[in-house]
């Protein structure tokens, strides 16, 4: 195949960016997304461009370091799919298709496709006292089989685990809201009896580290739900509505 | 030619019987003052399995933590993507099991190549990390009960494997992750994500730090501590095509190698047998189906060579199930080398399948046919939706098509029971050092290790280094430290320098193809002296042809990969040597001189019952082959047989 890309080009984050045009060709429907841009940005190298910047490494779906909208579309056309298993038989020859980075204020961009999403790991760690996290350490924990776990809380805990922490639902959400990434955390930690002890600080302090990086507020769109690539339910976001309500009664 | 010489490697292996040496050991070491903890800072280099548990594990004593990772957060290194399980001697499932059995089973599947001390403390370990990944939160698979499930895996009679759908490599790392972002919080921890390591910084022959590139301003910077602990993964992206990550890469081992310390048995290379095979020449990586489908999977290729009809046209009797012909006791649960090599035997002799006949089939249809659709889906649904994705066939309809590729490294840095190489203060976790899997490491191991490493072993032997280390100060306008920092530099500068014609990746392709050949699932003498007569070759033309664009000060992608790259020029050179001096087979290492009669590994336990140490020799001279007897006081050394 042979396509047009659009690619949004941003030398650092002080440059102010622009779309620009690439003819590639030679392109496989077998291929990958990431590796028709590795092709392009072999020819690139050849004529002496600079290569186009973007974050990826396991290539498996898992690592959540990949993303880009694409079409206008974070991660693509096909659901529950990563841009690294996005592969090339869902596009056309002669295609146009637009690249874009993560767009929200509180990831800000690094360079062309790759943008800074620690907001999401301070969100995790917050201040070290209840956050995306039990707070136990190393040793002196009771016997793995010590607490039974009903098998439905299980394999719903593990659902919202399953986040990659790739950032998506903040680049689907018109508000650029963390909803989605946040209540995963919480929704898993707190669907399990270890993650009772901290349930009502966490999820406290968890969305008012939210609110200070800079995310919007959800309105429920559901557009973050559409467009993970793992599938996690907004019934999250409801869950932690509920946490929240019954965390500030119990905290004030 | 590489001669052997007689330097005295101690292991440092405690006395007594096994079972009681750890126990004994962990007394006898010394230990660090609480209050006199938070005046050692230590450094840890990657955020995977081992370097997450033991940057938490050592902030909760109370060191100062510097953590680094290239990746933009902690959380994504590669550890994430392990699939399958993690083993455990917990015998929840009454079948048996032991820690002497896991201990066993270690042995023999690693082919008698492995320190017997190192992996029995791995067994009895085992059993503390379900307790604490459970305590963290871990959603691992549970029974109705509400108790956890347990599945099999190669190479073991037990059901021992405990796991998290196909995502426990995901749900452990975490796990490790959260209780570092805790430590990180509480200001236990300095964390530097997209920063690379790019030397170690050794000062009168002891590790004191590191020297690391920012990889969005490209400042190289200089990191000063009283141990340095390398937990970095392996090097099987030296093949260009593997299953590992697109970053992993060998640097910051083959940096503290050639300030010292040892690499061990670079050839013991892990071919693993269920992988998605290869599609074109575009292909930039490898993907795994979890071992773990081996447990309802079927094995098989049509009888007759170039058979070309599609698989629901082939009858029963045309079919040839080979491991569970050859293999009755372990079937289609043969450990991995065994797994792979058979795959290799059938393809070569035309019988593979799939486009260019580099295939063989994995059938679900007999057990979804005995279980049921929905219980084939919650086992297995994200990977047959992955495997779906990238092939656009539908593994519910068709039988898998599986090959094998380089997926791990059992060989690494050297290090002693304590976990240090040769350089004092420098201590080596998980994939990153070659302790405990010996030369074939098996399914849901390496999630075991990296954890072990990293919660249990190391917070108590770095303690007992430190507590009787002497430490001078050390400064950062000092020599030894400046030296590094500008040869760093001055590579860099090198590398942006050449300008020629070639990108990176053409010589990556081109070194990676070269090794999968001469140096992968069946070597030989006449192709590993070929490949030994290539390699620097292109490594020539590389620093004189290689094309880095843009410069260091900016993010710049090439650059990074250039670096990693004429690192894996050099290590290429290192892992053929050692195929070639190891005229033996064993394990993942298999010599096509030295097979059994029905085309097993044959070991030659009179002259390879060691670990082989390679020692850096400088520029010009060949490395220096050392040898760490191995002895075997329990598990005897047998003709591994499945069965």
């Amino acid at each position: 195949m042979n396509l047009t890309l659009r690619v949004w080009r941003q030398k650092n984050a002080k440059d102010r960016g622009r779309i620009v045009e690439y003819k590639v060709h030679d392109v496989s429907p077998d291929m990958s997304f990431l590796e028709m841009l590795d092709v392009t940005n072999e020819q690139l190298i050849e004529k002496g461009e600079e290569p186009i910047a973007f974050d990826h490494d396991c290539r498996e779906g898992i690592c959540g370091m990949c993303g880009l909208v694409i079409n206008g579309i974070p991660h693509g056309p096909e659901s529950a799919t990563t841009t690294c298993q996005l592969h090339m038989r869902n596009f056309s020859n002669g295609d146009t298709i637009t690249i874009e980075p993560w767009r929200a204020r509180a990831f800000p961009i690094i360079r062309d496709l790759i943008v800074d999403r620690t907001a999401f790991d301070r969100i995790i760690r917050v201040d070290g006292k209840a956050g995306g996290f039990v707070s136990i350490s190393t040793g002196g924990v009771p016997d793995a089989n010590a607490i039974p776990i009903p098998k439905d809380d299980a394999d719903l805990a593990m659902d919202a685990a399953a986040c990659v922490g790739c950032g998506a639902c903040v680049a689907a959400c018109p508000n650029a809201s963390a909803m989605l990434f946040v209540a995963a955390k919480v929704g898993h930690l707190g669907l399990l009896p270890q993650g009772q002890t901290e349930r009502h600080n966490r999820v406290l302090r968890m969305v008012s580290q939210m609110d200070k990086e800079g995310f919007g507020g959800c309105t429920n769109m559901g557009e973050c739900a559409a467009a993970c690539p793992k599938e996690i339910s907004l019934d999250f976001i409801a869950r932690m509505n509920c946490d929240m309500i019954k965390a500030s009664f119990v905290k004030g | 030619m590489a001669t052997d010489s007689q330097v005295k490697l101690d292991p440092k292996i405690p006395s007594g019987p096994i079972e009681q040496r750890w126990d004994k050991h962990q007394f006898e070491m010394k230990l660090v003052n609480p209050a006199n903890k938070r005046k050692f800072t230590i450094i840890v280099v990657g955020t995977g399995l081992g370097g997450a548990a033991a940057a938490a594990s050592l902030a909760e004593l109370g060191y100062n933590v510097k953590s680094f990772c290239y990746q933009d957060s902690p959380r994504r290194a590669h550890s994430i993507a392990a699939q399958g399980g993690i083993n455990a001697a917990k015998n929840y499932p009454n079948d048996g099991d032991s820690i002497y059995r896991l201990f066993y089973d270690t042995v023999k599947g690693g082919d008698f190549r492995a320190r017997e001390s190192n992996v029995y403390r791995l067994a009895q370990v085992s059993v503390n990390i379900i307790d604490q990944c459970v305590a963290q939160g871990v959603p691992f698979a549970r029974e109705y009960g509400g108790l956890l499930d347990n599945r099999s895996f190669g190479g073991a009679q037990v059901s021992r494997t405990f796991y998290a759908r196909g995502q426990t490599g995901q749900q452990l790392l975490l796990g490790a992750y959260q209780a570092l972002s805790r430590q990180i919080g509480l200001g236990n921890v300095e964390m530097h994500s997209r920063t690379e390591m790019l030397d170690l910084i050794v000062v009168d022959g002891i590790a004191r730090g590191i020297v690391t590139r920012d990889m969005i301003t490209g400042k190289v910077e200089s990191y000063l501590a009283d141990a340095v602990v390398l937990a970095t993964g392996g090097y099987g992206n030296v093949f260009y095509l593997s299953t590992n990550a697109k970053g992993c890469n060998v640097t910051a081992s083959w940096r503290a190698y050639k300030r010292g310390a040892f690499f061990a048995n670079p050839c013991y290379t892990q071919i693993h047998p269920t992988c998605i095979p290869v599609s074109g020449d575009h292909q930039s990586k490898l993907t795994l189906m979890s071992e773990s489908l081996r447990n309802d999977g079927r094995i098989w290729v049509p009888k007759k060579a170039g058979d070309q009809r599609s698989p629901d046209q082939i009858p029963e009797s045309e079919r040839e199930y080979y491991l569970e012909e050859k293999y009755p006791s372990f079937g289609n649960l043969v450990p991995r080398d065994v797994a792979s090599r058979n795959a290799k035997l059938v393809c070569d002799a035309g019988r593979g399948v799939g486009q260019g006949g580099f295939g063989v089939y994995l059938d679900f249809s007999d057990s979804i046919k005995r279980l049921g659709k929905n219980v084939i889906q919650e086992r297995y649904g994200n990977l047959f939706d992955m495997y779906q994705r990238i092939t656009a066939e539908n593994p519910y309809e068709v039988p898998m098509r599986i090959y094998p590729a380089i997926h791990y490294t059992m060989g690494g840095l050297w290090v002693d029971y304590n976990l240090m190489s040769t350089i004092p203060g420098l201590f080596v976790l998980g994939e990153a050092n070659f302790s405990d899997h010996g030369a074939n490491r098996l399914g849901a191991s390496a999630l075991m290790q990296g954890l072990a490493d990293g919660y249990f072993v190391l917070p108590y032997t770095i303690g007992n280094y430190l507590a009787q280390a002497k430490l001078p100060k050390v400064e950062v306008g000092q020599a030894a430290v400046r030296e590094a920092e500008v040869e760093v530099t001055d590579r860099n500068k090198r590398l942006l320098g050449i300008n020629g014609k070639r990108t990176v990746d053409s010589f990556h392709r081109e070194v990676g193809k070269l090794l999968w050949d001469k140096c992968g699932m069946a070597r030989n003498d006449k192709g590993l002296k070929e490949a030994l007569k290539l390699i620097p070759e292109i490594r020539a033309e590389f620093w004189k042809n290689v094309r880095v664009l843009g410069a260091n000060e900016e993010v710049n992608q090439a650059l990074e990969k250039a670096g990693r790259v004429a690192d894996f020029l050099e290590l290429a050179e290192l892992l053929c040597l050692d195929a070639l001096k190891r005229t033996e087979s064993c394990g993942g290492h298999f010599r096509e001189e030295s097979q059994t009669p029905d085309g097993e590994a044959l070991r030659d336990d009179d002259n390879f019952a060691h670990a082989a140490a390679w020692e850096y020799a400088g520029p010009k001279n060949q490395p220096i082959r050392n040898q760490e007897p191995l002895v075997f006081e329990y598990v005897h050394p047998s003709q591994r047989s499945y069965k």
